[in-house]
């Protein structure tokens, strides 16, 4: 059996870094939401914010921990499974990671061990203080490893030195590189609604099966309120980032729309086919002029087709195409959802209506597939490069790893992950269906139950 | 223009920043993976309980020092970087495997109970072990060297299995044995600590034996090492390094049956933990590829290299400073009771 080593470290990467990216994006929402929580909290003294904060940091942990534990694989595939490419970008990527691990990653995995278990170990203030510290460093760290993936997408600030290495000329318009602004604004506004729908849907199963109303609430009219906002926002957003990728990544867009002529007027395809041998879709259906009128902003807009690019410079248009189709369609339907809770809320009814609590519950897991359609557009659209227009993807995998050791590991990678994977969903769902725990003990001042670290007698065996 | 490499050996200071970040890695994920190493064995479900919870505030943090080791190397020694990570291949992916079924392990573990509990138990047991052992093994492959043509590795997949890297990789099991046992004398009470004193002083005994050995053999792996530890004058200004290493080996003994003694333990492990780490850097400074290239053949380009230096100067210190105030938060004795 021939394994191809490149295919299969692509695989790799793409399935080692699709299974990361979903936790620190759920993390990055939920801190801070449980920054919020904490800060009604102390303000208002109410307990039912204390309850929630309590209830969502358990599910935080899990999700942490998975996150931390693939991440630490992710900072060392790139030499694993790409060391050509590591030599050759090293030197402008290089710092850019450097920064996210000391801006960013001990910040919130030192202030996370006060977060979890700090409670009656420090002042009320410093736990609020923790918590809003991890938040910011799940913004930071985007920050840093969103300007290094949108440098991949559009590179600048940089010379190729005569051994083929990339040499940094301008730090500024390496970090602030063309797509860096918008990537970033797309990927937080899509982090902090995937995690709203996670809390959304979870208030609306309280809702729904009749169980701690008074924390539902508050958990749907969240939601509620980020759904009716933020989700319309981000639809500009994405048009802002679209027009962006016209400019620096037309094949990309090209991709995107499914379209392979170059021509005035396009349509918008809503479905197609397409094939990427004989050049063509098949079974079309589409709105005309549509897509000029988004990408242009006029109907009768010019956009390059594919087949402006050779055969091998053109990325698979059927991924890029179908993965655009199903981000934008749950996006359409984040806005829908938001619209209809806001029109219930001013009528007084999100809270009783049942259909829309079973429409929250079935969008719980949209958010995540979002995302990662989303990545998938605007990853697998880059191909054939590695670094757009400068480092093809074929070129740079570690010449001395052979084809069986990635196939072994990428199989190893899988079954670890789905077990873990597994394994971690089944005690979120668990830790959902034990509910919120209302603690009504008088407690000292900071509610710490039994965190008392004292000396245990002689009760052990 | 400003050029901090006018004035500073970018790449040698680079080479201490990164050795000294594999370094905190070792003590401070060592410890943590020292007690998955022997939580099996402890004497009650309690104790287990204790021994997850002296550790739980930190692992999160511990492990990103990896991140950093990995990350420093990828950022100021790209070709060591892209040569070592495809050499040690297979130890590096079953170490990352370890460390990931540990890491959840951790967090299912608090929220499972019964079986389950003792399930994840295993898996942390496991995950440790494994981690562990491939750590040692990497550093003896490393030590050995490995084949290089150009700029790539040009060894084969099973090149990093030797005698050595396998003897290295059982040295390390049992030097982070006596880190977590020495953690537990600090951070526990009662039949927990008794129990850590036994561990600590049986392991104390298997890493002088493998610190021996190790000290042995390597003057025979290249000539530069037995050159540079066995010529006048150097042995003198060497000397202090086995000489503090017995001390302190002595001084661990006395304390394990001093029942007095909670704190010293620990960090005179930490002690024999630098010596041995002082000893190695200094047979290899200053090679990054053990004898192929050197510090400086290796570095990253000065931009890149100054640019993280202006963010490490303010940056470490404070990393430092709130690692500390996060341990000395959870100071004092661990309970048994759940944390969460």
């Amino acid at each position: 059996m021939i394994f191809d080593p490149v295919l299969l470290a692509r695989i790799q990467f793409a399935f080692t870094i699709s299974f990361h990216i979903v936790f620190p994006a759920f993390t990055i929402g939920l801190a801070s939401f449980l920054a919020v929580v904490e800060w009604r909290w102390l303000r208002t003294g109410n307990q039912i914010y204390r309850d929630l904060y309590k209830f969502w940091i358990k599910i935080f942990s899990i999700a942490f921990g998975m996150g931390v534990v693939s991440g630490v694989v992710m900072s060392y595939q790139f030499g694993t499974n790409w060391s050509v490419f590591s030599d050759k970008v090293a030197n402008v990527l290089g710092p850019l990671l450097g920064y996210e691990v000391l801006t960013a990653f001990f910040l919130e995995s030192s202030f996370l061990g006060i977060m979890l278990f700090g409670w009656g170990r420090v002042s009320q203030r410093m736990h609020f203080v923790a918590t809003c510290i991890v938040a910011i460093g799940t913004v930071i760290s985007a920050f840093w490893i969103l300007a290094a993936n949108s440098w991949m997408q559009t590179p600048q600030g940089f010379m190729v030195g005569a051994d083929g290495r990339l040499n940094p000329l301008n730090w500024i318009e390496i970090v602030f590189n063309p797509s860096f602004p918008y990537r970033f604004a797309h990927m937080m506004v899509a982090a902090y609604l995937t995690t709203a729908f996670v809390i959304g849907g979870v208030g609306s199963l309280y809702l729904y099966l009749n169980r701690h109303i008074p924390h539902a609430r508050i958990m749907l009219g969240m939601a509620a309120i980020m759904a009716s906002t933020v989700a319309p926002l981000q639809l500009f957003i994405g048009d802002a980032h679209g027009i962006n990728t016209l400019k620096y990544q037309p094949a990309k867009v090209a991709a995107m729309e499914g379209l392979w002529e170059t021509k005035k007027g396009i349509p918008l395809l809503l479905f197609a086919i397409p094939d990427q041998d004989s050049e063509q879709n098949r079974m079309e259906l589409k709105i005309p002029k549509l897509a000029s009128l988004i990408l242009t902003h006029d109907m009768n807009g010019e956009v390059r087709g594919l087949k402006d690019w050779k055969k091998e410079d053109r990325p698979k248009v059927a991924i890029v195409f179908w993965s655009f189709r199903v981000m934008v369609g749950i996006g359409l339907m984040m806005i829908l959802i938001g619209i209809t809770s806001a029109v219930k809320y001013f009528r007084g009814k999100l809270f009783t209506t049942r259909w829309l609590h079973l429409w929250w519950i079935a969008m719980m897991p949209t958010g995540f597939i979002a995302l990662l359609a989303g990545w998938f557009v605007t990853e697998v659209g880059r191909q054939p490069y590695i670094v757009y227009g400068v480092i093809r993807t074929a070129d740079v995998i570690s010449p001395g790893v052979i084809g069986a050791e990635v196939a072994a590991s990428l199989l190893a990678f899988v079954v670890v992950y789905t077990l873990v994977f597994g394994s971690g969903s089944y005690y979120i769902i668990k830790l959902i269906r034990k509910g919120v725990v209302t603690d009504n003990k008088k407690s000292d001042k900071y509610g710490a139950e039994a965190l008392i670290i004292k000396a245990t007698g002689g009760d052990d065996v | 223009m400003f050029d901090f490499a006018d004035y500073l050996d970018l790449p040698l200071i680079w080479g201490f920043l990164i050795a000294t970040a594999i370094f905190l890695y070792v003590l401070l994920d060592g410890f943590d993976l020292g007690i998955g190493i022997i939580l099996p064995f402890a004497p009650s479900d309690k104790c287990r309980d204790r021994m997850m919870n002296s550790i739980a505030p930190f692992w999160d943090a511990n492990e990103t020092w990896l991140v950093l080791g990995g990350g420093g190397l990828f950022a100021a020694f790209p070709l060591a970087y892209a040569i070592l990570m495809p050499a040690f291949y297979i130890p590096i992916i079953i170490m990352l495997l370890g460390l990931i079924m540990r890491g959840v392990a951790f967090e299912f573990r608090f929220k499972s109970d019964g079986k389950a509990r003792v399930l994840w138990g295993y898996v942390f047991h496991f995950g440790s072990i494994a981690a562990s052992f491939c750590q040692g093994v990497i550093l003896g492959a490393f030590v050995q060297g490995v084949e290089v043509s150009g700029r790539n590795f040009s060894g084969g997949p099973l090149d990093w299995a030797s005698a050595f890297s396998i003897m290295t990789g059982i040295a390390v099991v049992f030097g982070y044995v006596l880190l977590g046992a020495t953690w537990l004398i600090m951070k526990t009470e009662d039949i927990t600590q008794v129990w850590a004193r036994k561990v600590a002083s049986y392991t104390l005994n298997f890493v002088g034996m493998f610190m021996v050995l190790v000290s042995i053999i390597m003057p025979f792996i290249d000539e530069r090492i037995r050159d540079l530890w066995f010529s006048f004058p150097n042995i003198y200004y060497l000397l202090p390094i086995p000489l503090m290493t017995a001390m302190l080996f002595i001084l661990i003994w006395i304390d394990l049956h001093n029942a007095k003694a909670e704190y010293r333990p620990f960090f005179a492990s930490i002690g024999v933990f630098l010596m041995g780490y002082i000893g190695l850097a200094v047979s290899i400074f200053p090679w990054i590829i053990p004898f192929k290239f050197n510090l400086w053949e290796a570095a990253a380009s000065t931009p890149g290299l100054s640019l993280l230096l202006v963010g490490v100067i303010p940056g470490l210190p404070v990393i430092l400073g709130y690692t500390i105030y996060c341990y000395y938060v959870f100071k004092g004795k661990t309970s048994h009771e759940n944390l969460y």
